[in-house]
């Protein structure tokens, strides 16, 4: 795997979330990604800083231009210091939430990308990195 | 009948911003006594489930009202995205644009008053 | 004595020489494909960068950075040859014959002493396997990205959406039914019901040779971004076979339109629009004329 570009943004407020989710779309369209492909990824990137910024009062995201095995895309890895997730199985099911919401972020947002890969530490923090290829596959 | 409401969307909208819409659309309604509200979203390249829930807020908000709601012009790829996401926003009426919207809105409450009691044919349409 | 890098550079020269002869005798290659001129060229940057690389006396990890110039020239090598449609003999025997060279060259020079000879054939011959590993594995990367490309222009091809009525659409599916496919069906329906500014879309699934629960799942996903967008769809095609297994298989398709044939569902599309399709009177006088 060669990481082409690198950037990371600081999400402290709610305001933090549509010039992050510019940026992404600059990356996207930077690599040539498809119009719908960059509408996934940026969805799923709005879920996973809206989770960041209400269970964990913020974090940080770093967005990478990657390239492995011949492919290009995006990878967006979210980091917070918040309370984590205990029960992450039980976070990735539809319609879970402790935050009397609809519970579709987590798994909606996987659903939306090519790779998805939730490590959450109770106490520590969680970290939430996907990955999503100029193709959509 | 009452008039209808048209709401434009033109930018990407932060979280507070969208609660405002909800909001200020809502005391509208409760204003002008509207039967309808149209939300023009073909400016809005991202729904999210915020976004998404918002609109049906509005759309149940209104419903108490008596007023139905119509969300037009939603982008192809927003579609795509959505169904993926899981959010097929329930009890919200869609068209392909304003006209649309506005005919969709006239045959509802046109229905509505000829049959008042047809409230099951009426659901059919709804998004479920 | 001389280090091996030492040896095989002093014969530099003699190894390409062979190496070329190798590759050119190879009765399968395409000459039609490349240029000699070419070939010496790129064989002779290639034992360049080789020779450089073995003599920092790395023989084991090819992906350590004195092997960078050499595996970016193999992969690139490869991925162009599989693009041209080189064959995958001819496409390893680059490397291979290679080898074949620097042992020849090797044995020449160290006819009295069989052990050192030994050890060095041992070591060079594990690095050049490496090297010829890696030639495979990229020029199947190439291949495939060939297939993929392909297969993209089959599903744009074969997807058209056909508008079939004012404000009514048509997109028969032909053949299975998988994500990348829906994708397309999808990207393809709605932006025409965009263009069209069409109410309804009929999917037609007589060409698809199965139904089972995922391809329902896409199905159902075409049609509930379809309503997104304000439009209806109806699903049409379905035979006594797709019902029985959808039944079986207790997919809900309840609330969607489903027809048996595409003219069912034109006629459901005409009475959702309110309209009328009739023969006319004068069908008749055109009919006794002939
Ligand atoms: N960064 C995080 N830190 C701590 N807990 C989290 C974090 N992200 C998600 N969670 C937990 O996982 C649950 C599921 O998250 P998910 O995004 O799927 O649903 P939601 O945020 O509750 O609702 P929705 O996203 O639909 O508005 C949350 O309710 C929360 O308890
Ligand atoms: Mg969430």
């Amino acid at each position: 795997m060669i990481v082409m570009t690198k950037d990371t943004m600081e999400i402290v407020r709610e305001q933090d979330v549509v010039p992050f989710r510019n940026r992404v779309r600059e990356f996207g369209t930077r690599i040539g990604m498809s119009l719908v492909n960059q509408t996934k990824l940026i969805t799923a990137a709005s879920e996973l800083v809206r989770n960041m910024l209400k269970y964990a009062s913020g974090g940080r995201v770093i967005l990478e231009v990657i390239s492995h095995n011949a492919k290009t895309g995006i990878r967006l890895t979210f980091q917070d210091e918040g309370p984590g997730i205990a029960d992450i199985a039980m976070a990735m099911r539809d319609g879970f939430s402790t935050g009397r919401s609809l519970g579709l972020g987590l798994p909606g947002a996987k659903r939306l990308v090519n790779e998805f890969d939730l490590k959450s530490n109770p106490g520590v923090g969680t970290t939430v990195t996907v990955i999503h290829w100029k193709h959509g596959r | 009948m009452g008039p209808f409401l048209l709401v434009t969307i033109q930018i990407d909208l932060y979280d507070r911003l969208a609660l405002t819409l909800e909001n200020d659309l809502i005391n509208m309604v409760s204003q002008t006594g509207a039967r309808g509200v149209l939300i023009d979203i073909s400016a809005v390249s991202i729904v999210d489930s915020f976004m998404g829930r918002i609109l049906g807020n509005i759309a149940s908000m209104s419903r108490i009202m008596d007023a139905e709601t119509v969300v037009v012009g939603m982008q192809p790829a927003v579609a795509i995205t959505l169904v993926e996401l899981g959010l097929t926003l329930q009890g919200v009426y869609t068209a392909l644009n304003v006209e649309k919207g506005m005919e969709l809105l006239n045959t509802k409450l046109g229905d509505n008053l000829e049959l008042d009691d047809d409230e099951e044919e009426d659901q059919d349409d709804r998004n479920d | 004595m001389n280090t091996t890098a030492q040896v095989l550079e002093k014969n530099k020269e003699r190894i390409l020489e062979k190496w070329m002869q190798n590759q050119l005798s190879d009765a399968a290659l395409r000459d039609d494909l490349m240029t000699n001129d070419e070939l010496q060229r790129q064989s002779r940057e290639m034992l360049d960068g080789l020779l450089r690389a073995v003599s920092k006396g790395n023989y084991d990890n090819i992906y350590d950075t004195e092997f960078e110039q050499v595996t970016d020239t193999l992969r690139d090598i490869s991925i162009t040859r599989a693009r041209q449609g080189f064959s995958p003999r001819e496409t390893g025997a680059y490397v291979l014959s290679l080898k074949q060279a620097v042992i020849e060259v090797l044995v020449e020079q160290r006819k009295d002493d069989t052990s050192m000879l030994y050890q060095e054939i041992m070591q060079l011959n594990n690095l050049l396997d490496n090297l010829s590993i890696l030639t495979f594995e990229t020029f199947i990367k190439g291949r495939e990205e060939v297939i993929l490309r392909q297969t993209d222009e089959i599903s744009e091809i074969s997807t058209p959406v056909i508008r079939v009525w004012d404000g009514i659409l048509a997109l028969p599916i032909i053949g299975t039914l998988d994500s990348a496919r829906t994708q397309v069906v999808m990207e393809n329906l709605l932006q025409e019901i965009v263009n069209t500014g069409s109410n309804i879309a009929i999917l037609d699934i007589s060409g698809v040779p199965a139904v089972d629960s995922l391809v329902a799942q896409h199905l159902i996903k075409t049609v509930s971004a379809t309503r997104l967008m304000g439009a209806e769809c109806i699903i049409s095609g379905i035979r006594a076979e797709i019902a029985q297994t959808i039944v079986h298989l207790g997919i809900d398709l309840s609330n969607i339109k489903t027809k048996a044939s595409l003219a069912s569902a034109l006629h459901l599309a005409f009475s959702m629009t309110n309209l009328e399709v009739r023969r006319t009177e004068r069908n008749k006088g055109l009919k006794l004329m002939r």
